[in-house]
């Protein structure tokens, strides 16, 4: 039974790799618009645009995380 | 433990996306001590290997004109050493090398283990911790050492309005203690996830009915792999960067 | 689980049919070995670029940046000679020019002052022959008025004499004057 619900709370884990994928589309959307924008700008920005989608995604990979740590540690 | 029951009761399709990442030992069948050569010490080594041939051999011309090797080389010790510059400024040229270790070394151990068959270290949250704190550790006696206990001032915000600057330095303070384990969690989860998608999908690929889609989907996923193995690789040093200069200027 | 393999045995991680048993990430059994290979090989990265390639790559390319700077301090003062000798040329050129056009200036000179010169003289003999012409013209008028006059009072005379006059010189004269006016 308490696998079964480690298997429940995986998969309720997993819906947070979407909720990085927003705020990874966000980032990059942004940038975009920006970018397109004030273009003499954007090459200066990349930078910083790797280190927003670096953040945004390592919540996700924290999800990610808790969900194998549901699957096959607990 | 549960999975250890389900997946041998599944049959037919079995998924065991992470046995790829057992290290197994290279010579007898012993219990793996700190010293055994194993596969993990074998993907070190060939990216050891990667990095002398790419930096020493590729650049031993030393010529005006660069052949491949050397203009690869080349290109990535400008693209590391303008990082290094813009983000911490000159201050930061003193530890260029330190960083180069890192990002060549990510780089390569992303890229090899990319290759199918082989062992991928930087997916191993011991590894990738070992580096993450290490940064951690390294830039927080720099930051101590270079300014003192004015490197604390960096927790203090002094353009914020005075009742809120305690509850800033605390979460500054918490959000400083996180930066090495997302540093190094992101680097292996990413690793990781990509790695494990991929043997999902392969183990799907035992079913007829969707094996097209499913090695379809292996490629794409690759893809993607090849992407992020360069992308964490810049990311790592970069935040890398990020921090050292926390150390090198902690008042912005 | 990181209790239990604490105490367990060194297979704990792996299960009978060889597949990990939860993450292998997480089975400390197996980090020391990674630790400490991870701590070589980092270590080994770092020799080779800070002892080797590093400094052979920055000697290369400020090597490359000096060569460069060099060759366009070359094309540099090429450029320079090259508009000096282009400077040089035109200076020829309009010397050339200018000479050309003081020759031409001096030449169209020299032939008007001939020219002056060749009419001056025209006109000093034209003027000297017209005077000449209008002496000897004014002379033959002057001989013809004077004959005019002779063979006027000598036909008036022998009119007279045939007419059976006697011929008075002096009237005839008077009247012949009277009549051919003052002409001479």
């Amino acid at each position: 039974m308490e696998g079964e619900l480690a298997h429940i709370g995986a998969g309720l884990a997993a819906i947070g790799s979407g909720a990085a994928a927003i705020g990874v589309g966000t980032v990059a959307g942004n940038y975009l618009a920006g970018a397109l924008r004030n273009p003499a700008a954007a090459a200066s920005q990349t930078a910083t645009l790797f280190i927003g989608l670096a953040f945004a995604e390592a919540l996700g990979i924290f999800a990610f995380l808790v969900a194998l740590l549901l699957m096959f540690a607990v | 433990m549960a999975t250890e029951t389900d997946t041998h009761s599944e049959g037919g399709l079995v998924f065991h996306p992470l046995d790829q990442f057992i290290p197994k030992s290279l010579f007898g069948d012993g219990p793996i001590a700190w010293y055994s050569i194993t596969n993990v010490t074998l993907w070190l080594a060939i990216a050891v290997a990667c990095v002398f041939l790419l930096m020493v051999m590729g650049t031993s011309g030393r010529k005006i004109i660069p052949s491949r090797l050397q203009s690869v080389a080349e290109l990535i010790y400008g693209f590391i050493y303008k990082m290094v510059e813009d983000v911490c400024g000159k201050e930061g040229i003193k530890y260029f090398p330190y960083i180069m270790t890192l990002f060549l070394f990510i780089l390569f151990a992303n890229y090899l283990a990319l290759i199918p068959m082989s062992y991928s270290p930087t997916s191993m949250i011991a590894v990738t911790a070992i580096l993450g704190f290490g940064v951690f550790i390294a830039v927080t006696v720099l930051g101590f050492v270079l300014n003192g206990a004015s490197f604390l001032g960096m927790f203090w915000m002094k353009d914020a309005p005075a009742v809120l600057r305690p509850i800033i330095a605390v979460i500054e303070v918490i959000s400083y203690f996180v930066r090495p384990v997302s540093h190094s969690i992101r680097l292996a989860g990413n690793v990781m996830a990509g790695h494990a998608v991929i043997k999902v999908f392969a183990g799907f690929a035992a079913l007829t009915l969707v094996s097209p889609v499913a090695i379809l989907g292996i490629t794409a996923i690759y893809g993607l792999e090849v992407l992020v193995a360069g992308i964490q690789a810049y990311v790592f040093t970069i935040l890398t960067c990020v921090y050292l200069k926390d150390a090198l200027h902690p008042h912005h | 689980m990181a209790t239990e393999t604490h105490e367990a045995t060194a297979g704990a991680c792996v299960d009978a049919g060889g597949s990990a048993i939860g993450m292998p990430q997480l089975c400390a059994d197996w980090m020391p070995n990674q630790v400490f290979w991870l701590l070589v090989t980092l270590v080994a990265i770092y020799f080779i670029l800070s002892r080797v390639a590093l400094p052979r790559i920055a000697s290369v390319l400020s090597e490359r940046t000096g060569t460069i700077t060099n060759d366009l301090g070359a094309a540099e003062e090429l450029k320079e000679r090259a508009a000096e000798a282009e400077g040089a040329y035109d200076k020829a050129l309009a010397d050339a020019r200018a000479e050309a056009q003081a020759i031409v200036a001096k030449t169209k000179e020299d032939i008007q002052a001939d020219l002056d010169v060749e009419l001056q003289k025209a006109d000093a003999e034209i003027a000297a022959r017209t005077a000449q012409s209008e002496k000897a013209i004014a002379e033959i008028r002057d001989n013809a008025m004077s004959s005019v006059a002779d063979v006027a009072k000598e036909t008036a005379a022998d009119l007279v004499v045939a007419l059976g006059g006697k011929a008075d010189k002096k009237a005839i004269n008077a009247a012949v004057k009277a009549r051919i006016g003052g002409a001479s």
